[in-house]
């Protein structure tokens, strides 16, 4: 604080202690700010740093910059800085509190920065009533790049890119932030201010210094939008351009308070302590532990495997899961296994398909291009994998018979109306697992310890399994009455 | 470490969180949106932060927050997703704030569709964004992989407080795999140039804006430091059979897996073909192809792509051997025969004969750093 005595007044110049005392990131004038002579932006940053200094919050603060002439913030605050894309503070802002909540995280932008580039982060920000202050500078112009048209900008308002003036025909309407904002449920303090007159100075003040008090008491989103005056761009001298927010610019953007839960708003519970380390990987279902040890000793001495299988048929048919306790028996028996579904749009309408490989050595490829199974499910399945499979391999086929145009003199058919005989076990959406039990006839290469315990660990519903296992037992009956001593 | 059967979308996000990552932003994309998915579920249990953000745009940016407060982040998308990314990974970058990135590509351009395709190698290997900045990029080419290079990923974001992309495609995002996983959990220690709202930070800035051209220049100067110091300590790549083989057979995730195949199939038909996978595409592994190109006659290149990693190939080996390219695009995948008879077709033209090969020791793999 430094103080002039004149002959009938005392001139008090006193400096937050939010701000440096020098601004040593500045290359040369390290004493005075960047901005013109009569630019708002200086009465802007004195209160907020007041605010800062006042709530006693100048380590907590966390004040994210924008692009624009306000991108100079981390010269003058003497506080935690971060500089932001254009227009993108409200979303760097969002995580920084969400990741430092007892950060105090303000977002500081002008009207290119907020109300046109920025639209979507700041909307998204304030609906999801993002815990932090933003203070919006509106002076209804881009002025760091020289003075082009703003959405903010007023009707008839000329500017490099509206030469002619803002026309509502070719540019619309100039954008109401604060009524826009306050049609949304989250936001919790909204309030417009000017720098226009003395009067206006002190509200503008007051609004800040609540918005950021309302964070540090934890209620919510607050923003307040200052009409500040560009006498440079706005070609006006400082006095002019202060009387033109009131006179001219107020008309455009009422003065008020558009929206205030300030008192009846509750901070956040108290957010739930992060688990210990330990916990982790239990948390996360990794754990050894917690993992089954399979059946792999079951496989001991057995034959070498490699087993590739493509499966196909209607979306709901239990394509996928089918082929899941495949290869989830297949783990469980110790074998390196992959399964890769076909997925997006197919999933939902139309056919579906998954390749499964077994094997004892790690598999290179997961897709199967000449599967030695081939599990059709339907027609249009067949129709499309048929000529894929391998000589000699199998074709498990759900339907009455097989269609001749399909028949191949090297491979082995096995057709049978598996819908039907599900059906007959109790429920038609089982034939996917008569058909595994088909499947697993065929290639007898697997534990039933590790077919049980896929089944288990896939299909939680006891009632399925129960369900699924008569399945699997009858698709076994089935390969076996109809092939018994026909296999290499 | 016991394994279990897991999509490679979930393997990322589990492998995350055990590696110490507590915050995820991002936003639905096909193939890759089991990624946000099972981060929704996971990261809030494990005490960290999920949002999906209304835009990759604002996604990103979340990330520069959240890695600007000092926390292990990151996101996961789709090509169409990256490059609206592309705008906060420059800045990322700019600012030297790590983060990670999982691209789960897809088809392109435009909309294209969401069939596997490896169509992202140069928006993502060369920096879709602007600026002078590289991106450290890792290729897994198995579940397992998904899992152990996402854990990589943040240590080298960390390392080099820039931001590293998991490039992986949508087969890689979608297959289940056997995958084990460590048993314990990182706790990564608060990076000191973090802004965390206490006194300790207060002093620190977050940003990449240097107005002074020398000391722009300083910035960039140091950057590329970083990045040569990447190129020599970070390579990655596999190869496989490739010490001796007269053809190299190039190729990275799935295809890396269809090459395998191709590979084993090749030599037990006389014919000596080896596999190199580059696992880390930026720093491309380039010593890796100098070194067999002392004994390889030709270079075969096979992509889901338009020949973007045939470039980086071409650059590394810089004429010394010629190059040959088979490649599918819009969602085929170069089905093991046909690679094969490709092969062979160049084999018959280099001249490369049939002879009696060793077989391959699965145990012969070898990851080797250069």
């Amino acid at each position: 604080m430094s103080s002039e005595l004149t002959s009938d007044y005392t001139v008090v110049h006193t400096k937050s202690k939010a701000f440096y005392e020098r601004y040593e990131r500045k290359d040369d004038l390290q004493h005075q700010t960047h901005f013109c002579p009569g630019c708002g932006h200086g009465n802007i940053h004195k209160m907020l740093a007041s605010a800062i200094e006042e709530l006693g919050i100048k380590d907590r603060t966390i004040l994210v910059g924008p692009v624009g002439c306000g991108v100079f913030t981390y010269y003058y605050f003497d506080v935690g800085n971060v500089s932001a894309a254009h227009g993108r503070a409200p979303a760097v802002a969002t995580a920084m509190k969400r990741s430092s909540p007892e950060g105090i995280v303000i977002s500081y932008q002008g009207d290119g920065d907020l109300s046109a580039i920025g639209t979507a982060e700041i909307v998204h920000a304030a609906n999801r009533g993002e815990r932090i202050t933003v203070i919006f500078v509106n002076n209804a112009i881009y002025s760091m790049t020289g003075g082009q048209f703003a959405p903010t900008t007023l009707i008839g308002q000329k500017s490099t890119t509206t030469p002619g003036g803002r026309s509502a025909a070719t540019e619309g309407y100039p954008l109401h932030v604060c009524e826009m904002l306050a049609t949304l449920e989250a936001p919790v303090y909204i309030e417009r201010v000017g720098l226009g007159d003395n009067k206006q100075i002190t509200q503008a003040a007051r609004a800040i210094r609540r918005a950021v008090e309302n964070q540090v008491r934890g209620v919510g989103f607050s923003l307040v939008e200052v009409l500040s005056p560009c006498p440079t761009i706005w070609k006006m001298t400082p006095v002019e351009a202060q009387h033109w927010v009131r006179d001219v610019m107020e008309k455009t953007f009422p003065l008020g308070v558009f929206r205030d839960r300030t008192r009846e708003a509750q901070p956040l519970p108290q957010q739930k302590p992060a688990p210990p380390l330990e916990e982790i990987p239990g948390i996360l279902g990794v754990a050894d532990a917690d993992l089954p040890e399979g059946n792999a000793h079951a496989m001991e001495g057995s034959r070498e495997v490699d087993l590739q299988v493509r499966i196909a048929g209607f979306g709901g048919q239990g394509v996928l899961l089918l082929g899941e306790v495949l290869a989830e028996a297949g783990l469980d028996a110790g074998l390196e296994v992959s399964w890769l579904p076909s997925y997006g749009p197919e999933m939902r309408s139309g056919t579906s398909n998954c390749h499964v490989r077994l094997s004892r050595q790690p598999i290179d490829s997961p897709l199967v291009a000449m599967p030695d199974v081939l599990v059709a499910m339907n027609e249009p399945s067949l129709r499309k994998f048929d000529a894929s499979v391998r000589p000699g391999g199998w074709i498990i086929y759900n339907g009455e018979a097989f269609p001749r145009e399909y028949e191949r003199a090297d491979v082995h058919v096995l057709a049978r109306p598996f819908t039907r005989l599900a059906d007959e076990l109790g429920d038609p959406r089982a034939s996917n697992m008569v058909m595994l039990g088909a499947l697993l006839g065929i290639a007898d290469v697997l534990p039933q310890a590790s077919i049980d315990a896929a089944l288990r660990r896939l299909v939680k519903n006891p009632r399925w399994v129960a369900l699924d296992e008569r399945a699997l037992d009858r698709g076994r009956k089935i390969y076996k009455e109809a092939h018994e001593g026909v296999l290499p | 470490m016991r394994k279990q059967l897991m999509k490679g979308n979930e393997a990322i996000v589990k492998s995350a969180i055990l590696a110490g990552c507590r915050a995820f932003y991002g936003y639905p994309i096909t193939p890759a949106s089991e990624i946000a998915e099972a981060a929704a579920f996971y990261m809030q249990r494990a005490g960290g932060v999920f949002l999906q953000a209304e835009s990759e745009v604002a996604a990103i940016n979340m990330l520069y927050g959240a890695a600007g407060a000092g926390v292990r982040a990151m996101t996961a998308s789709s090509g169409p997703g990256i490059s609206l990314m592309q705008e906060g990974i420059s800045y990322m970058a700019g600012a030297e704030l790590p983060c990670v990135i999982a691209d789960i590509t897809r088809g392109g351009p435009g909309l294209g569709n969401i069939a596997a395709e490896q169509g992202d190698y140069h928006q993502v290997v060369k920096g879709g964004g602007h600026g002078n900045y590289r991106t450290l990029v890792l290729a897994p080419y198995s579940v397992q992989e998904m899992a152990d290079l996402t854990a990589q990923a943040f240590e080298l974001a960390d390392r080099y407080r820039n931001p590293v992309f998991v490039l992986a495609d949508g087969f890689i995002g979608q297959m289940m795999e056997p995958v084990a996983f460590p048993q314990t959990a990182t706790a990564p220690v608060e990076p000191e140039w973090a802004v965390t709202g206490t006194a300790k930070t207060r002093t620190n800035l977050i940003g990449s804006l240097h107005l002074d051209i020398d000391e722009m220049e300083a910035h960039l100067r140091a950057m590329e430091a970083k990045y040569r110091h990447a190129e020599q300590y970070e390579t990655r790549a596999e190869e496989w059979s490739a010490d001796e083989a007269e053809i190299v057979l190039v190729g990275y995730g799935i295809v890396g897996r269809i090459l395998k195949a191709v590979t084993a199939e090749a030599r037990a038909d006389g014919l000596n073909v080896g596999l190199l996978r580059p696992i880390t595409l930026y720093p491309f592994p380039t010593m890796h192809f100098r070194r067999l190109a002392e004994h390889a006659r030709l270079f075969i290149v096979v992509e889901m792509s338009n020949g973007q990693l045939l470039e980086d190939v071409r650059l590394a080996l810089n004429g010394a051997r010629p190059v040959e390219f088979l490649n599918r695009m819009g969602g085929n995948v170069p089905s093991h025969h046909e690679v094969l008879d490709f092969v062979r077709e160049w084999a018959r033209r280099t001249g490369v004969l049939r002879r009696e090969l060793p077989a391959i020791a699965p145990e012969e793999e070898r990851m080797a750093n250069v």
